[in-house]
Parts: C-alpha cells; sequence; structure tokens
C-alpha cells in the first residue's frame, strides 16, 4: 500500500490532482491524451476511408477498446513481472510463428495468419513486442557495451523470428520486429565502429538479399520504388495514387468525406496502409502537419520516459519501443509519400486493422508501466 | 572492488544511454523534419501538378451526342429514322481475360460467329481505352440479364444509343444513302470535337452530302467518375444542338412506282421538276438494304453485294453512263434548225440505209425497209436513223458537240449527292486530246443516233428533256427539299439553282421538236405511243435503243440469240404535260431491247403519280 502510494505522489502528474479517481490507473496523461488523439484521428479519417459505413469504424473503435484497456492492464503491472515473463513471451511467440508456417491461414498470398476459430491474428505481430523486450532480457544483467559474444546472441535473438517472418513472407513486418531489435541494441551502447562496420556489412550483403531472399514482388516493390511511372498500371498504381491524393489536398485539404482520389476509389488500401494519404488529401498539410505532430509528441513523450527509466532493462524496452513506434511512423509515411518503398506497414492507430493495434498500445502500456514504477529518488 | 567497478559501470551504462538517447532523439527530429519537407513539397510546391492530375483521374468530358436529322420525303413520308437501340460494347483493356468475359457473355446474351467476326475486326480499328460494340440490338430480356450481372463484367457496359433506321429499305436507297461506323480515314479528317460521341457517318446518298446538317453539334459533360469508370455525377454540361430534319423532293410513292416498274431489271428513273429542278424520283436497280451497313456489314455479305454482276451498290441514275440512242435525235433536230441547216419542211426519203461518199460501209436504219419519205417530225416519231445520218453529216461533228453541251450532256448536273459522273459529249478536239486520232466522217453519222463515244447519264437525259421542255430553262437537279430544326419546326427550303440557259434563236423551231416528241408518245405510228393512251394529260418523249454490242455488216440483230447481258440498252426521256412540263424524266433498262417496248411503258405510273395523285 505504501509503495503504491509512493508511486502515485511519484508520478508525473502528482502535482495537477484535479484527474482525481482516474490517476489510480498509474496513466501517463501526455501519451494517453496523444494515444486517444490519435485513434480520433484514426476513426474520424476511417469513417471517410471506408466508404462512410459504419461497420468499419465500429469494429476498429470494438479493438481499440480492447486495446486500451489492455493498455490500462499493463500500466498496472510493475514491470519486474514484465521481465520475469519475458523470455516465456518470446518462446510463445516464436512457436506461434512456427505454427504459423504450419498450419497458417493464406491471405494475399501470404501465409500470416493463425486463425483460432473465434479470431485469427497474426503472431508475427506478437514480435515486435517480444522481441524488444526478449533483447533488454538478455542484456539487462551483462556488461555494457555488450560484447562480441553477446552482440552475436542479440542478433540471433532478432534474426530467428525476423527470417520467420520474411518467409512468410511479410517483408514491412520483419523490417518492423527487425528494427524494434536494434533500436534496443543501439541503445546498449554499441560501440559506433561496430555500427559503421555493421551498416557497411548490409551495403556490402544487399545484394545478397536482392538475389537470394527477396521474393519477385518485393524487389518489384523496391523497383517500383525507384521509379513509379515506369509501370503505372501494376505496381506503381500505389504510390502514384498516393502521391496525387497527398498533393491534391494542398494546404488546407479537400474537406472531410471530399477527398476525390478517397472516394472516387483511385486510391487503394486506403483504409488500411494508405490511410495517411486520405488524411493527408482531405485535412491538406496542416492536417497532415498535425498528425505528424501528435507522432512527434507522444515519441519525445516516450523519450522522455526512456531517458528517466531507472534499471537497464526499463530503460532499454522503453528507448526500443518508443524509438520503434517512430520507425513504424516514418515508414509508414515514408512510403505513402514516396520517400520509401512500399513495404506493408500500418500507421500507428490510424490504419484498420486489429493486430497491430493492440500490440502498439500494449508497447505503450509497457512505456506507462515503467515510467509509473520508477523508485523515487531523493534529488 | 568488484561493487566499485558496477556502480561504475551504471553511471558510465546511463551515460551511454542517455547519449544514445538523445542522438536517437536528433535523428528522429531530423526525420520529421524530412517528412514535413516532403509534404511540403507534394502539397505546397507540386500543388498544381497534383491538383492537375487528380483532376483528371476524376473528371471526364463526355460528349453528349446530338440527335440525327430526320429525313422525309416530300409528302412527310419518314425515310430514315433513329430506333432506340442497347448494344453491348467491350473496352478490351479494362477486360481481365477476354476469352472468358465473352464465353460468359455469350451464356447471358445471344453473341453470333458474325458478331465475334465484327467484334474482332472493330477491336483493331478502334483506338485503345474505347469501347468495341459486341452486340447491337439487345432485347430487353438480353438487357436485364446483363444488368443483373453487371458487377461480374468489368469493362463491359450496355449503351443506350439512337441508331438509324431506314424503314423502306431498298427503296430510294441510292439517293437517301446510309450512315456506317466511321472510318479510320474519315476519322483523320474529321472535326474530332463534334465527333467524339458519334459512331456513325453519312457513307452515300443525302446521308454523306447533308452530313453536317443532319449530324448537329455535339455537347458535352464534364462528368465525375471514380477508378472504374462509372460516372458518379454530372458536374457541367452543354447540351448538344440537335441535327436538322432533311425534307427531300423524292416522292416516294412515285419512286416506289419507279422501282416497281423496274422490276428485276437493271436500270434507272430520274424524274424531275424541268423548272425548280426538285428531283422526284432517283431509281438504281437492283437496290440494296441499307440496314445491314448502319450496324456494320458482314464482310462476306458485303463481298456478295459488291462483287454481283448486278452491281446493286452502282447508282446508275447519276454514274451510269451509256449512249443516248435517239433519245438525243430531238436536241439533234433541234440543233439544225437553232443553227439553220435545214429547214423543219426538209423531206429526205429513207430506205433503210444510209452511205457516205467514197466509204462502202452502210450505215443501217434500224427498220430494215426504211421509213419512205420522212421530215422532222416524222422522222422523230419513228426514230429515223437515216433522216439524223443526214443531218449529222450537215451539222457537222463540232456544232452537235457545242449544242450538246450547252443542253448539259458530258457534264455533270450538280446533283446534290457524290458520285455523279460527266459521261462524254465527242468531238474532234477531244478525240485528237484522248485518242490522238483524226475524227472520221463515219463517227459523225454514228454520234448523230446517240451511238458511237457518247456517253450520258440518266440523270443529264431527265434534265436535258426538261430543257427541251422548257425551252431552253436549265436548272440544277436538287434532292433536298428543306431543312427543318427539328425544336421549332421551322422550315428553311433550298432554292431553285437555275444555269444557263441555252440561248434560243427561234421559239417555232423548239416547237418543231417537241412536235415531234409529241408525236412519238400519241400519235399511232410513234415509238412509244401505248404510253399515251388514257393519259389525262399530253406527254412528250423519245425513246432510244443503245447499242452495246456491235454488229458486223452482214449480221441482223436477233434479240433471242444474243446473250442477255449484250442486248440492247433501253432508253426513254420525257417531260409531262408537253405545253408546260412539270415532270421530265429518264428511263434507262439495261439490256431492255427497244425503248418503246421497255422503257417508255415505266413512264406512265410515274407521271400520274406526279401529276395526277400527288401534284405538288
Amino acid at each position: 500500500m505504501s509503495y503504491s502510494q509512493r508511486q502515485y505522489r511519484g508520478g508525473w502528474n502528482d502535482s495537477s490532482g484535479s484527474f482525481g479517481v482516474l490517476q489510480r490507473f498509474r496513466l501517463d496523461w501526455p501519451l494517453f491524451i496523444g494515444l486517444l488523439a490519435l485513434s480520433f484521428f484514426g476513426l474520424v479519417t476511417l469513417y471517410s476511408a471506408s466508404a462512410q459505413e459504419w461497420g468499419a469504424v465500429l469494429r476498429q473503435l470494438l479493438r481499440l477498446c480492447l486495446a486500451f484497456g489492455l493498455m490500462l492492464a499493463l500500466t498496472q503491472m510493475h514491470p519486474r513481472y514484465l521481465e520475469l515473463w519475458t523470455p516465456w513471451f518470446y518462446i510463445l511467440s516464436l512457436i506461434l510463428l512456427l505454427a504459423v508456417l504450419v498450419v497458417g491461414d493464406v491471405g494475399k498470398g501470404a501465409q500470416r495468419w493463425l486463425n483460432l476459430g473465434v479470431m485469427r491474428f497474426q503472431p508475427s505481430e506478437f514480435m515486435k513486442l517480444a522481441v524488444p523486450l526478449m533483447v533488454a532480457w538478455y542484456i539487462r544483467d551483462k556488461h555494457l557495451p555488450p560484447s562480441f559474444m553477446h552482440i552475436f546472441v542479440i542478433l540471433a535473438i532478432i534474426l530467428t523470428p525476423v527470417l520467420l517472418i520474411a518467409k512468410q513472407p511479410d517483408l514491412g513486418t520483419a523490417v518492423i520486429v527487425a528494427s524494434a531489435g536494434i533500436a534496443v541494441l543501439f541503445l546498449t551502447g554499441v560501440s559506433w565502429w561496430l555500427i559503421g562496420s555493421f551498416v557497411s556489412l548490409v551495403a556490402a550483403g544487399a545484394p545478397v538479399v536482392w538475389f537470394y531472399l527477396l521474393h519477385d514482388y518485393q524487389r518489384q516493390r523496391i523497383l517500383t520504388f525507384v521509379d513509379p511511372e515506369n509501370d503505372p498500371l501494376g505496381s506503381g498504381y500505389h504510390i502514384i495514387q498516393s502521391k496525387i491524393a497527398i498533393g491534391s489536398g494542398g494546404l488546407y485539404g479537400k474537406g472531410w468525406l471530399n477527398g476525390t482520389q478517397s472516394q472516387l476509389d483511385f486510391l487503394p488500401e486506403r483504409s488500411t496502409d494508405f490511410i495517411f494519404a486520405v488524411h493527408a488529401e482531405e485535412f491538406g498539410l496542416l492536417g497532415g502537419l498535425a498528425l505528424l505532430g501528435i507522432y512527434v509528441f507522444i515519441v519525445s513523450r516516450g523519450i522522455g520516459i526512456a531517458y528517466r527509466a531507472q534499471d537497464t532493462y526499463s530503460r532499454l524496452v522503453a528507448g526500443g519501443l518508443i524509438l520503434n513506434f517512430f520507425v513504424y511512423v516514418f515508414i509508414n509515411m515514408g512510403m505513402v509519400s514516396g520517400l520509401l518503398p512500399v513495404v506493408g506497414v500500418p500507421l500507428p492507430l490510424m490504419s484498420y486493422g486489429g493486430t497491430s493495434v493492440v500490440t502498439l498500445l500494449a508497447c505503450f502500456g509497457v512505456i506507462m508501466s515503467i515510467h509509473n514504477h520508477r523508485k523515487l529518488l531523493p534529488s | 572492488m568488484a561493487r566499485r567497478i558496477t556502480l561504475k559501470d551504471v553511471i558510465r551504462e546511463t551515460e551511454v544511454f542517455s547519449g544514445r538517447v538523445i542522438f536517437a532523439g536528433v535523428v528522429i527530429g531530423v526525420l520529421a523534419l524530412a517528412l514535413v519537407a516532403r509534404l511540403v513539397y507534394l502539397q505546397i510546391v507540386s500543388y498544381d501538378h497534383f491538383q492537375t492530375l487528380s483532376h483528371d483521374n476524376r473528371v471526364t468530358i463526355a460528349p453528349i451526342t446530338p440527335t440525327r436529322g430526320l429525313i422525309y420525303d416530300r409528302n412527310g413520308v419518314v425515310l430514315a429514322q433513329n430506333l432506340p437501340s442497347f448494344s453491348l460494347e467491350i473496352t478490351p483493356e479494362r477486360v481481365g481475360n477476354l476469352a472468358t468475359t465473352l464465353e460468359a457473355l455469350g451464356k447471358l446474351i445471344r453473341i453470333e460467329p458474325i458478331d465475334l467476326k465484327r467484334f474482332e475486326k472493330l477491336r483493331k480499328q478502334i483506338s485503345q481505352f474505347k469501347t468495341v460494340p459486341l452486340r447491337y440490338r439487345l432485347s430487353e430480356e438480353e438487357v436485364a440479364r446483363f444488368f443483373v450481372r453487371r458487377y461480374q463484367f468489368p469493362g463491359v457496359e450496355i449503351r443506350a444509343q439512337l441508331m438509324r433506321h431506314y424503314p423502306l429499305g431498298t427503296t430510294a436507297v441510292h439517293a437517301i444513302g446510309y450512315v456506317a461506323r466511321i472510318s479510320e480515314d474519315e476519322q483523320r479528317q474529321l472535326d474530332d470535337s463534334n465527333y467524339r460521341g458519334t459512331d456513325q457517318i453519312g457513307k452515300v446518298g443525302v446521308e454523306r452530302w447533308y452530313e453536317d446538317d443532319l449530324h448537329g453539334v455535339t455537347g458535352f459533360k464534364e462528368v465525375e467518375t471514380n477508378a472504374s469508370g462509372r460516372v458518379i455525377r454530372v458536374l457541367a454540361q452543354t447540351p448538344p444542338v440537335p441535327g436538322k430534319n432533311l425534307h427531300l423532293n423524292i416522292d416516294i410513292r412515285a419512286q416506289q412506282a419507279a422501282e416497281a416498274a423496274l422490276g428485276k431489271m437493271r436500270g434507272a428513273v430520274v424524274a424531275m421538276n424541268p423548272k425548280t429542278g426538285e428531283v422526284y424520283v432517283l431509281a438504281s436497280t437492283p437496290g440494296f438494304d441499307p440496314n445491314p451497313f448502319v450496324l456494320g456489314i458482314d464482310s462476306d455479305e458485303y463481298s456478295a453485294l459488291s462483287t454481283s454482276p448486278d452491281q446493286p451498290l452502282f447508282n446508275r441514275a447519276i454514274r451510269g453512263r451509256y449512249p443516248p440512242g435517239s433519245t438525243i435525235k430531238p436536241f439533234m433536230g433541234l440543233a439544225g434548225l437553232e443553227y439553220d441547216v435545214m429547214l423543219p419542211t426538209k423531206e429526205i426519203s429513207c430506205n433503210g440505209g444510209y452511205n457516205l461518199k467514197g466509204d462502202p460501209h452502210r450505215y443501217r436504219d434500224w427498220r430494215k425497209h426504211g421509213h419512205g419519205i420522212v421530215n422532222l417530225r416524222t422522222a422523230i416519231r419513228e426514230s429515223c436513223d437515216v433522216y439524223f445520218y443526214d443531218l449529222a453529216l450537215n451539222l457537222g461533228i463540232d456544232r452537235m458537240a457545242e449544242f450538246m453541251t450547252k443542253l448539259g450532256l458530258g457534264n455533270k448536273t450538280g446533283i446534290d449527292i457524290k458520285g455523279e459522273v460527266a459521261g462524254l459529249v465527242p468531238s474532234r478536239e477531244w478525240k485528237m486530246r484522248a485518242r490522238r486520232e483524226a475524227w472520221y466522217p463515219g463517227e459523225t453519222l454514228i454520234a448523230g443516233i446517240g451511238q458511237g463515244f457518247n456517253l450520258t447519264t440518266p440523270i443529264q437525259l431527265a434534265a436535258a428533256a426538261g430543257t427541251m421542255g422548257t425551252f431552253g430553262q436549265r436548272v440544277q437537279p436538287i434532292l433536298a427539299r428543306a431543312l427543318q430544326d427539328p425544336l421549332t419546326g421551322d422550315m428553311e427550303y433550298f432554292q431553285p439553282v437555275k444555269l444557263a440557259s441555252v440561248p434560243m434563236v427561234n421559239r417555232a423551231n423548239w416547237d418543231q421538236a417537241i412536235k415531234g416528241m409529241i408525236a412519238v408518245v400519241n400519235d399511232p405510228r410513234g415509238t412509244a405511243y401505248r404510253l399515251s393512251v388514257g393519259a389525262k394529260y399530253t406527254i412528250a418523249g423519245k425513246t432510244g435503243t443503245a447499242q452495246v454490242f456491235g454488229l458486223r455488216q452482214d449480221e441482223t440483230y436477233d434479240k433471242d440469240k444474243v446473250d442477255e447481258r449484250l442486248r440492247d440498252h433501253a432508253l426513254f426521256i420525257s417531260f409531262a404535260p408537253a405545253e408546260d412540263p412539270r415532270v421530265a424524266l429518264s428511263i434507262i433498262v439495261e439490256n431492255g431491247g427497244s425503248g418503246g417496248h421497255s422503257a417508255a411503258p415505266i413512264a406512265r405510273a410515274i407521271f400520274d403519280q406526279l401529276l395526277l395523285v400527288n401534284p405538288s
């Protein structure tokens, strides 16, 4: 009792007091409000993107409620339990991933789904959380910066699920999972020299990946990214239409529900991966900047939390998750606006889809839990 | 010791971690700024570019095809109309698998091999991303069946449009003509914007000549379409101006009478008003049904028409070149009087042949033993050849040519349909120019009875007959009577186009020639006497028989022995009432034998229709 009260008073909002009972939920209010704002933007844009039908919006709302519930639950949990369960969570996710390869459902040419009868979900999504947790768990009691040996183990922790996911094939999720693990590794303080060597190695290995690991459609996506107009009716169509949608939005946008690219079906995948184009078309540069502002606000708040986290595990987890969150946002916005190749990465809390919402808010539950369970220091 | 090291590590770890977090924060800031820069670039710098692309994506300018004007005869009988028709059209580029789509469509809608054949042909002609018609005139049931499964057929649509239809079929087809799909050549020459929604264009006849008036002005609407090309709403609209209705001078009952009288014979009839040029009848048989051309005629069907020895596609009335034969004799007689080479009272004795000095050839009369003593009137009445051999010799070929040219023979009349040919009035100058040969006196004799090099068209002969009946008036024949605004009903009449009259020396000379023509029909000894029996008006006329096949000196022409295609053409020119002609006509029956026998009887039904039943 006394422990939790200390935590309560030590929270970010101990001086505000005006949130009353809700404060008992150990919420990090700035993060929570940021996430709510995102979800709100997401639902508003989704209503427009799904041809103004309530069905998709309500389904997404339901998922959001579930995910927020999960986030609140995780927030209450002390990070030490998380630490305790991390390896089991990682191993379970790995088993599910293997199960997908064996008995998974096929959708859109890839085997990504596990059907539990009641619901279908993508185990690869769990890895977005499991991999950074596992890396942090592994390194938490080691000397930092990690030795070659530890780096090698960490790379194995990261690459095992990444390769399994890439094999499904799901390049977008593989990239996100890999970046989540690598973000943690980066925060452990791996020397710049090693990072430089690694980057060089990747550059040298790129041709190998290109010729032996990538599927034709993945190669095509990259080629299309380099020159979308090369194939305007085929794989370049997505990116051309997306750029038209964003560009024609202008400063103020065409107005909610008035985006011609979105409403007249020119924009593909508009409620999922390309929802940002809908947003930017209808709300213009101002709307786009507002959305980006919210993301940056959430990320900076998350970075602040990681900065102030008190033990290795916590700070690595918080830092890795929040960095990965930004990678998520950047890859999606970058691909939708034509800066990056098209990889299937949804825009956090905006794109329609269940599993990613749950995983993302679970990550924020972990981050909030870390923040709210700090030990108070006398300074 | 160990504890100290651990403590040190924790501090160092924290420092390293903080450094990394700060570094990551900076990178995040830079990347976020890159995204901002990208958005500014797309939404501000390139706004106009993308705005245009977005606009072009959704806004399509759709033409609104004007309704083609209808065609009526002079009494308001509809000759060409527009019937609503549903056609099934395919944009091959929007269809995934064309073969399976066609097969699936075949289960819903009757698709004949002929439709597929035409579809394949049109596909090669029609540019990409445009619709290619597969079937025309779908039944309502077929339309309904398709619409139920429309979602299964992206790139396939049903188009409701008005299709030209000629209710009378073959009747007057050579005058009316037909519309058919615009060819690639025509496409290149057309005003693109006005024909954007138009598939068909007048190919022959008045449908072609009055194409601009009949077509109207295409309207446009700006429509918003979605990605699959379906129209969402209309943004702006410029209404089309419908084509004008065309009223023809044709009297369709007289036309039908002429075509019925020609029956299965190959031939032509032209009847016109000699003072105004109004063309009442322009018949050429055999004809053909223009309706298959509208839908896109099957190539087998077309080649059957185009290779038929009867040449149904050939408009004999304006393109057929026939020797005028004896129908030239009244003009010859008139020329003889006007050039003063003889008196109307001149008589000669005809014993069935004529000899030129120094020429062993005997120029025969059609009547073996001759006509006895003949003057101008009796020579015309009985069509005595010897009289006109003698006259031709006295006139000389150059004066003959001059006079016939003044009458309009050997020249296009200027009728308002395409394809008219000029024919030929021979002269010394012509022969030297065209054949590099001198003129022989014997050729003058032959020319004097309308044989030899002489070639005239039925329309020229009708016009010349009218010129005779009106004492030299010449007028351009015209099929179109008026253009009517379909909205207001206002009629805009075509005015007669008068041509230079034939200079008259003495009106009495013309009277003499006309009296000869009256005698042809009204005198019991006339070659077309039967025509006048029971007629309530006076008919003047002249029969003619044009040789297709030259006889040797020792041969006699035996109708039954000569191959049907080599038999003489039968001709008849006429005007009535003789005192004040309202109708002038010419009739040609190919290989019909003698003019009095085959051609002249046809005239009566036409005169009766035009002068008695429907006097206008």
